[in-house]
């Protein structure tokens, strides 16, 4: 896989390496007394500087975890974290407690989901801010103020003098998640993890928020991890899409690629969850149906194959592998066809296409959530 | 009350003890995207595959099956139980009947020592100690489980009244209860005990039961507050059923969990408190029926010649009152959707 | 904030005029009512007649209460019978208050310095042996009832090993200046070090007994609130900062942790001036404690009820200053 991967990069033949690789990461969560759980397996994808990368899926599929492990911030006990996360060709998962304290903050930073629960409710704005820049960069607090004034001010929060000394519960959603930014991008780090960072928020806040990143990350160079559910958040922002399901990446490519041609049953699926606008009036959603609780093990089947369109016998006996073919990567033994995606694409959708899907899966599980499980 | 972050202890821990009721189908919302800190992401992990909507006896069953600390206490209270209902057929001796009388010397030996047949020993009349700590078990049990029987009797009508009536009557009750909460809740007890012209067993009872009516009362009230705005009230309002059903058939079942909590734990202060009654001298005089509580309080006249004469009673008492709220401990934390993780 | 004060100020009006009503109510209700009350059982019945007219009980309830809330704040409660016969009751409460207060402070610290940081560590080693121990440690601190824990103390440290005095606030011989009635206190105001050291080895024992039921609650309370607040998002997102461990524990974890902490200390007075009753008549140490246990057993009532409602007063004034104190530290509080 790894050799696949460096195929792509010398055929891409892009200027800069990558900052950041991370090579068949595998998190296995063990709790005495049960059955070992595989939570993120053999992941791999790179980032390079001013790149935005996204990890795309359902929740439990194993993209916060990627990203915690990334952070190192798993707990110690009961999880086995292995393969490599390396920055600038350093192994950070090799790295002691105390090394990996000094990255965080310093080289990786990373935004949360829930901008208020992410902020210390007694310690005013100003002091989240300037600690990150005492301990990085040995600042004394009366010498960081400025800068996180500055901060503040680049992020897009008005009348940041007031605010840093304010406390989080007197700050808007957007402004909290503009404050856990500034946080973020304190230290300057090279790397940004930002795990649902828009999820809590107001659609309209959220596109602000999305275009604040993009700036930032174009401005700045700043190599940017985005882990969402929400594919219009990929659509607007994100330059390479993982998609991941139950833990393996099933499906990878530029963004374009990827909306103009899925190939992943699971990835159309997606596609065709969503609601859009320029579709034909009464025009029906096609949700995904089943959830993840129906996950074969990958060990010898497909994961989704109870769940997808057009499974075929193979899928529920043998594993599939993530093949790279080109810009792109796909794991999967039927993948979707110019056919299907002419016939049954969101704008040419005929009610009858739906039948044979239905007819197919009588075990249609009620459980199933129309859009994605995880949507709030 | 003007502040809702204040987490105004007594009050507060009924309150968060009312919000676990009837929170069943909380075990099902793990896996949230970045939910949660690390350590949470890894027991959920676990959890995935576990189906939703355990019904919330089984689930805590499970859990508890396997915790020691419950089992102990458990045990213990299951020992406490058996003696008190055969206490008169394991006893060797009558409690009442001052078998040594003709050994005890005023001055010089008020306490007659262990011997044969008597392996505690015998007190200043002397009747003997190890029979009347069998039957005391009794009457121990007794005060225990009537004044938390009384005090959750009284709760539930105020409770229930507040909970299920709303509007004024919630006000006017709940300002009651919380002056009432007010009073350091012994000094209660010790008040009311007071104005009993002639302690007995009952007054004891009755003074302690007071004290745990408020706390009763608000912990229902808060449970009923959490069934009300539930799903499955709504929908039996819905469907048009009547009020007094959706309250007794609906809401208050649903409400016992933190109710079983607390009598459990109240069991055990019940005891604690009658001791210190008998202690000031405000509990039951008429010692021929034996109860621990009053046995360690007359016992502190000859504590520091005859410490054994207190000690006997005041281990059955820890051991009991521990036995008690290990087990409501347990139970609470297993009934507390937070805990579950 | 002021009008925060102010509106607690008013609650707690509210809240002693129901608490004097209740306990004029239970004054009538005790058995021998008011006069014997006043006067004691022993009265003779001309007295009792006299003090039936001037007390006006044969006028309408109402105007007996407020005649009783009017006696009751000029501190007019009449005269001891069993504590301290002779003296007047409300005397008798100025002279022994500030010995409990002195009590229940020593049991506090007692409390606090234990309490907080075990709960710490056994909340930061969650389910290990410590955590367990600690955990059936203070649950058997609860179950044992708190003048038996007394007792114990007394016989193993006074009466067998003579370490420490056996009972009393001060020894007898010593002969110190009075300034504050802290007995403590008094010594470090006038360098009478001897006197201070005295009153402290008389404290030992009866704060150890009186601490350990408030040490139970502030190690659960303690444990369970940072237990909760290392699973927060910003104990994460202090640690995504990668903030030193000296960082993250004492200005995310403890500052968060310790809030509910402040309050269930200040609520803890409640349960020390019970507590106060049963290891001060242990120890016979002259504070209000002592004094209610001797009242409840002689039934002297003029003692009993200036106590009780000075002991519920004291309680409600506290719980406002506990409020007080949460708004300045929690600024979601103080700032809204």
């Amino acid at each position: 896989m790894t050799e696949t991967i460096e195929n792509i990069q010398t055929r891409r033949g892009e200027d800069a390496g990558p900052l950041l690789s991370v090579r068949d990461l595998k998190v296995t969560f063990q709790r005495s007394g049960e059955q070992p759980f595989v939570a993120v397996d053999g992941v791999s994808f790179d980032v390079r500087p001013g790149q935005t990368v996204g990890l795309v899926g359902e929740s439990g599929c194993g993209k916060s975890v990627t990203s915690l492990a990334i952070m190192g911030l798993l707990p110690e006990r009961g999880v086995k974290i292995e393969g490599e996360v390396l920055y600038n060709g350093q192994d950070l998962l090799k790295l002691s407690r105390n090394q990996m304290r000094d990255r965080r903050g310093a080289d990786l930073g990373m935004i949360f989901q829930d901008p208020l629960s992410s902020l210390n409710p007694v310690v005013p704005i100003g002091i989240q801010v300037t600690e990150v820049l005492e301990r990085h960069r040995g600042l004394s607090r009366k010498a960081a103020t400025p800068i996180a004034r500055e901060m503040l001010e680049k992020v897009g929060i008005p009348d940041p003098n007031r605010r840093l000394t304010d406390y989080p519960h007197q700050l808007s959603g957007g402004m909290r998640q503009r404050a856990l930014i500034a946080i973020a991008l304190a230290a300057q780090p090279r790397v940004l993890i930002a795990d649902e960072p828009t999820t809590a928020l107001d659609v309209t806040i959220q596109a602000q928020i999305l275009a604040l990143l993009k700036e930032l990350v174009e401005d700045t160079g700043t190599a940017l991890i985005m882990i969402t559910h929400d594919l219009g958040v990929v659509a607007g922002l994100v330059d390479r899409v993982n998609v991941l399901y139950a833990g393996k990446i099933v499906e990878r490519g530029n963004r374009h690629e990827l909306f103009a041609e899925p190939r992943h049953p699971y990835t159309w699926g997606l596609l065709n969850s969503i609601p859009r606008l320029d579709g034909t009036r009464g025009q029906k959603l096609t949700p995904i149906p089943g959830s993840v609780s129906d996950n074969l093990p990958w060990a010898s089947a497909c994961a989704f194959a109870p769940r997808c369109s057009q499974p075929i016998e193979v899928c529920r006996e043998q594993q599939p592998e993530l093949v790279e073919e080109g810009t792109r990567a796909l794991r999967c033994f039927n993948p979707i066809d110019d056919e299907v995606r002419s016939g049954r694409t969101p704008d040419a959708q005929a009610p009858t296409s739906t039948q044979p899907r239905d007819a197919a899966y009588p075990t249609d599980d009620p459980k199933g959530d129309p859009t994605m499980e995880e949507s709030r | 009350m003007p502040n809702p972050l204040n987490p105004n202890s007594k009050k507060d821990r009924i309150d968060s003890l009312a919000a676990t009721a009837g929170d069943r189908h909380r075990s099902g919302d793990h896996a949230q995207p970045g939910g949660g800190v690390a350590v949470a992401t890894v027991d959920d992990a676990g959890h995935v595959e576990e189906s939703t909507g355990v019904s919330l006896l089984a689930s805590a069953w499970r859990r508890l099956r396997r915790n020691p600390v419950f089992l102990l206490g458990l045990a213990i209270t299951t020992i406490f139980v058996i003696v008190a209902i055969f206490a008169p057929w394991l006893a060797p001796h009558d409690p009442a009947k001052g078998l040594l009388i003709t050994e005890v010397r005023q001055q010089t030996n008020p306490i007659p020592a262990a011997r044969p047949g008597f392996p505690l020993g015998a007190d200043n009349a002397g009747r003997d100690i190890f029979s009347r700590l069998i039957v005391g078990s009794r009457q121990t049990l007794v005060v225990g489980v009537m004044a938390t029987l009384f005090g959750f009797l009284g709760g539930l009508t105020l409770g229930t009244l507040a909970g299920a009536l709303g509007g004024w009557v919630d006000s006017l009750v709940m300002r009651i209860v919380d002056v009432m909460l007010s009073i350091p809740s012994l000094l209660l007890a010790f008040s009311i005990a007071a104005i009993a012209a002639r302690p007995s067993q009952w007054t004891v009872i009755i003074a302690i039961a007071v004290v745990q009516v408020p706390v009763f009362a608000r912990l229902l009230r808060g449970s009923m507050l959490a069934q009300r705005a539930s799903d499955h009230v709504l929908a039996a309002r819905a469907l048009g059923v009547k009020r007094s059903a959706i309250v007794f058939r609906h809401m208050l079942p649903n409400a016992m969990g933190p109710v079983i909590v607390q009598a459990t734990l109240v069991v055990a202060t019940s005891i604690i408190d009658a001791a210190a009654l008998s202690f000031l001298g405000l509990g039951n005089p008429d010692d021929r029926q034996p109860e621990w509580g009053q046995m360690l309080g007359a016992a502190q006249r000859f504590i520091y010649d005859y410490p054994a004469l207190a000690i006997w009673p005041a281990l059955c008492i820890i051991v009991v009152a521990l036995g008690f709220t290990l087990m409501g401990e347990s139970l609470r934390e297993a009934l507390d959707p937070k805990s579950r993780r | 904030m002021i009008r925060f004060i102010v509106r607690r100020l008013l609650q707690m009006v509210g809240v002693v005029l129901i608490l004097s009503l209740l306990v004029f109510l239970w004054l009538r209700s005790l058995p021998g009512g008011t006069v014997s009350a006043m006067l004691g059982e022993r009265a003779t019945p001309e007295r009792r007649a006299a003090l039936e007219k001037a007390l006006g009980l044969d006028q309408p309830i109402w105007v007996q209460y407020w005649e009783f809330l009017k006696r009751a704040l000029t501190g007019q409660f009449g005269s001891s019978t069993g504590v301290q016969p002779g003296t007047d009751a409300f005397q008798v409460f100025l002279t022994r208050f500030p010995a409990t207060i002195e009590l229940a402070f020593f049991a506090l610290v007692i409390a606090v310095a234990l309490g907080i940081p075990l709960g710490y560590l056994a909340a930061r080693r969650r389910g290990s042996i410590f955590d367990n121990l600690s955990i059936v440690g203070s649950l058997i601190g609860i179950a044992v009832p708190v003048f038996f824990l007394a007792f114990l103390l007394k016989y193993w440290f006074a009466i067998k090993l003579h370490w420490l005095p056996v009972s009393g606030r001060q020894d007898p011989d010593i002969n110190a200046t009075r300034v504050t009635g802290f007995f403590v206190l008094d010594g470090l105001l006038t360098r009478e070090y001897d006197a201070s050291w005295d009153a402290i080895k008389h404290l030992i024992l009866p704060s150890l007994a009186l601490a350990t039921i408030p040490f139970a609650v502030i190690f659960r309370i303690t444990r369970a609130s940072v237990l909760e607040v290392l699973d927060e998002d910003y104990v994460r997102t202090a640690e995504s900062k990668g903030l030193t461990n000296k960082v993250i524990r004492g200005r995310h974890v403890l500052r968060n942790a310790l809030l509910p902490v402040v309050t269930t200390i200040g609520l803890q007075t409640g349960g020390l001036l019970v507590g106060a009753v049963l290891t001060e008549r242990v120890f016979s140490y002259a504070g209000l404690g002592e004094a209610l246990a001797i009242a409840f057993e002689r039934r002297d009532y003029a003692v009993l009820q200036v106590c009780i409602l000075m002991a519920a007063v004291t309680f409600v004034i506290v719980n406002l200053l506990v409020d007080i104190a949460y708004a300045v530290i929690d600024p979601r509080v103080r700032t809204r």
